[in-house]
């Protein structure tokens, strides 16, 4: 094992990617010279040049088609759009192109692109730098969505995203980059739709995504010197979902809640709690319970971006009312 | 072009505003008392004042995440701009917006923006509100050379162009989008070139001389006006402080940035008014005086505003 930073292991991780397969390249805004907006890619553009990590102009629209375009063609890209707020001006390339394009073609094809992109608020970045819009990529069929939480899983679960034939979404959360963690040493790769436990417990299942992870298991230290036992799960990946999992840490505990940073109204949580109410509803004592923000915008001052994004209280509290 | 003395003096007072300003929230930003991001304006004052010395009450601005120049050219108060800037309630945006939000509809401020390119349709969409109501109004969108290659741009001037709607383009060229130069992102050196796969007037200027802008500005706002459509006016500039506060520039060499800096253009402004008799040092002085404490009432203004209390967080989502 060896200790890395988030972005250590996603650097590390289009590294070996990168030397491996030739095909594999990357494409974005400021990817290359200035290492990415926020340091990911450093160092890439002066280990395999600028024929394989292209700085592009500002035109989301052509780096996500053409990537799809290139996919298409035999190339493995790694488009990474600045912030996920930005996926908007790219949406037709990666919905209407890159999601439909095998099933529409009867199969003929593949599109083997993996779009890192950058979501979350903590930053003062406000209403446009500050979204968590996983729920939308779940509600594409044809693709696929990861949501790493550590440096190991993001590490992993990027290794298999570029290895994947199919397209992903690869969620990155800007509060995470800066995080440490201990990611094993050599090659592997954490395969897509693989459910992790981050703690066990008997008492209540709380099922958290990236940045919520951490929050969830501080709230699960917390209760536990109250004699409550929270097991945190951690999806990984939305799509595939991973709902043995779930379905059997419930059957487990009797209590589900559920935690994301996105807006709770039409959040991936809903999709949660109705595979539980459909599949596993015999093995609920108490309501399930979503923690998620409010259903506006990211505010910018600072106390209201704190309390916009779920934190440890709020996680406390929703476990509380059900236990 | 003939000014009076008050308007000359009045457009040399607003740069300097702009850039005590921008200054002023350099600082604020390093001692970690600003959150958020900001882009700051320093060394492009005159393209905004420039502009929007020509315009009036129904006209509009559209802006960019570099928008602090722009609202303070149009008439924003600085008070209100910087308390935003800290997140307090008395802000624009009740603190909901930050920096790259700062907006003020009723003075025809359609805001900041944080997606790069999205003012192109917003300005030509108010210059198509102006057209249809008959109020003689005109629109003017500000925006970057990164920004002219988006799809925005080339759709808003194509629209822009077949409806003959009263919009003026404004490219402040600083030469970079982040750490991408121009040569790196276009295969053209001057953006004013692609009004002609539109067909309308293109015009590069260069974008430190206030007096160039504004005659530009003034020739393209009156042929909006007269019903003759938009024009694209591209201005040279450059922004001295980074793409971002924090930005170490790794992209530019020191030279270039002090090449510049001897091109600023307030200094420029201020050895003209000079030369032409129109002012003297101590008057000069004088202003600045005055800037400076108008930046340090607004820091004050700031300061003693409240933070937003929790129950802002979901008011204001739709109309009631
Ligand atoms: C659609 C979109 N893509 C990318 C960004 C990230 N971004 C913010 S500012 C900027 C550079 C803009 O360059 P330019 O248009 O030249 O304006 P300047 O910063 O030089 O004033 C970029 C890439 C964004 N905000 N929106
Ligand atoms: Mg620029």
């Amino acid at each position: 094992m060896q200790e890395m930073t988030y972005s250590q292991a996603i650097n590390a991780a289009l590294r070996e990617e990168m030397k491996r397969d030739n095909t594999v390249y990357l494409l974005g805004e400021d990817v290359g010279v200035f290492g990415g907006c926020f340091g990911v890619t450093t160092g890439l553009i002066q280990e395999f040049g600028p024929e394989r990590v292209l700085d592009t102009p500002i035109s989301e629209t052509a780096i996500v088609g053409s990537a799809v375009g290139a996919a298409a063609a035999g190339l493995r890209p790694v488009p990474e759009i600045m912030f996920m707020d930005f996926m908007t001006v790219c949406l037709d390339e990666f919905f209407n192109q890159a999601a439909k394009m095998r099933y529409m073609f009867g199969g003929k094809a593949k599109v083997p692109i993996t779009l890192r992109t950058v979501c979350g608020a903590g930053l003062g970045a406000a209403a446009q730098h500050s979204q968590s819009l996983e729920a939308w990529f779940t509600h594409m069929p044809g693709v696929k969505v990861v949501m790493p939480s550590t440096p190991a899983d993001a590490k992993g679960l990027l290794v298999s995203s570029i290895r994947d034939d199919n397209p992903v979404i690869f969620i990155e959360h800007k509060m995470l980059y800066g995080v440490s963690g201990e990611v094993p040493e050599g090659e592997y790769a954490i395969p897509l739709g693989q459910a992790d436990i981050k703690r066990e417990g008997k008492d209540v299942t709380v099922v958290a995504t990236s940045l919520m992870v951490h929050r969830a298991l501080a709230a699960a230290e917390t209760l536990a010197a109250e004699g409550v036992e929270l097991e945190v799960v951690d999806p990984r990946t939305l799509m595939p979902f991973d709902k043995e999992t779930v379905l059997k840490s419930v059957e487990k505990t009797g209590r589900l809640v559920i935690v994301h940073e996105a807006v709770k109204t039409g959040g991936f949580g809903g999709e949660i709690a109705a595979i539980v109410a459909e599949e596993g509803f015999d093995s609920l004592d108490a309501p399930i319970k979503r923690v998620a923000a409010p259903f506006a915008p990211v505010p910018f001052s600072p106390p209201l971006e704190a309390a916009y994004v779920p934190g440890e209280e709020k996680i406390i509290e929703a476990v509380k009312e059900i236990l | 072009m003939a000014f009076s003395k008050e308007e000359m003096l009045g457009m040399y007072r607003k740069m300097l505003l702009i850039r005590e300003f921008e200054e002023t929230v350099a600082n604020l930003f390093s001692q970690g008392q600003i959150p958020g991001f900001v882009h700051l304006y320093v060394g492009e004052e005159a393209v905004a004042v420039g502009v929007c010395s020509n315009l009036g009450d129904k006209d509009y601005i559209a802006s960019t995440h570099r928008g602090h120049g722009h609202g303070i050219a149009r008439g924003a108060s600085v008070d209100k701009m910087m308390a935003e800037i800290f997140g307090k309630i008395n802000g624009y945006c009740r603190g909901k917006g930050g920096s790259m939000h700062i907006a003020d509809v009723e003075l025809g401020f359609l805001g900041a923006n944080g997606i790069v390119g999205a003012g192109l349709p917003l300005a030509a969409g108010a210059a198509f509100a102006n057209k249809y109501l008959k109020n003689n109004g005109v629109a003017v969108c500000f925006f970057g050379d990164g920004a002219s290659n988006r799809a925005t741009f080339h759709e808003a001037l194509n629209l822009a162009s077949i409806w003959k709607l009263p919009v003026v383009f404004v490219c402040e060229n600083n030469m970079y989008g982040i750490s991408m130069s121009q040569e790196r992102h276009q295969n053209i050196t001057d953006v004013a070139d692609r009004a002609v796969a539109y067909g309308i007037p293109g015009v590069s200027v260069d974008g430190n001389d206030l007096m160039a802008v504004y005659e530009a500005a003034g020739e393209a706002v009156k042929r909006a006006r007269a019903g003759e459509g938009p024009t694209l006016i591209e201005c040279k500039t450059y922004r001295h402080r980074g793409h971002f506060e924090g930005d170490a520039c790794v992209y530019r060499s020191e030279d270039e940035l002090n090449e510049w800096k001897k091109k600023c253009p307030i200094q420029r402004f201020s050895t003209r008014l000079l030369e032409m008799n129109m002012t003297t040092r101590e008057e000069l002085e004088s202003i600045a005086a005055g800037v400076k404490e108008q930046i340090k009432t607004a820091v004050e203004y700031a300061n003693r505003s409240p933070l937003p209390d929790e129950t802002e967080l979901t008011t204001d989502v739709y109309c009631d």
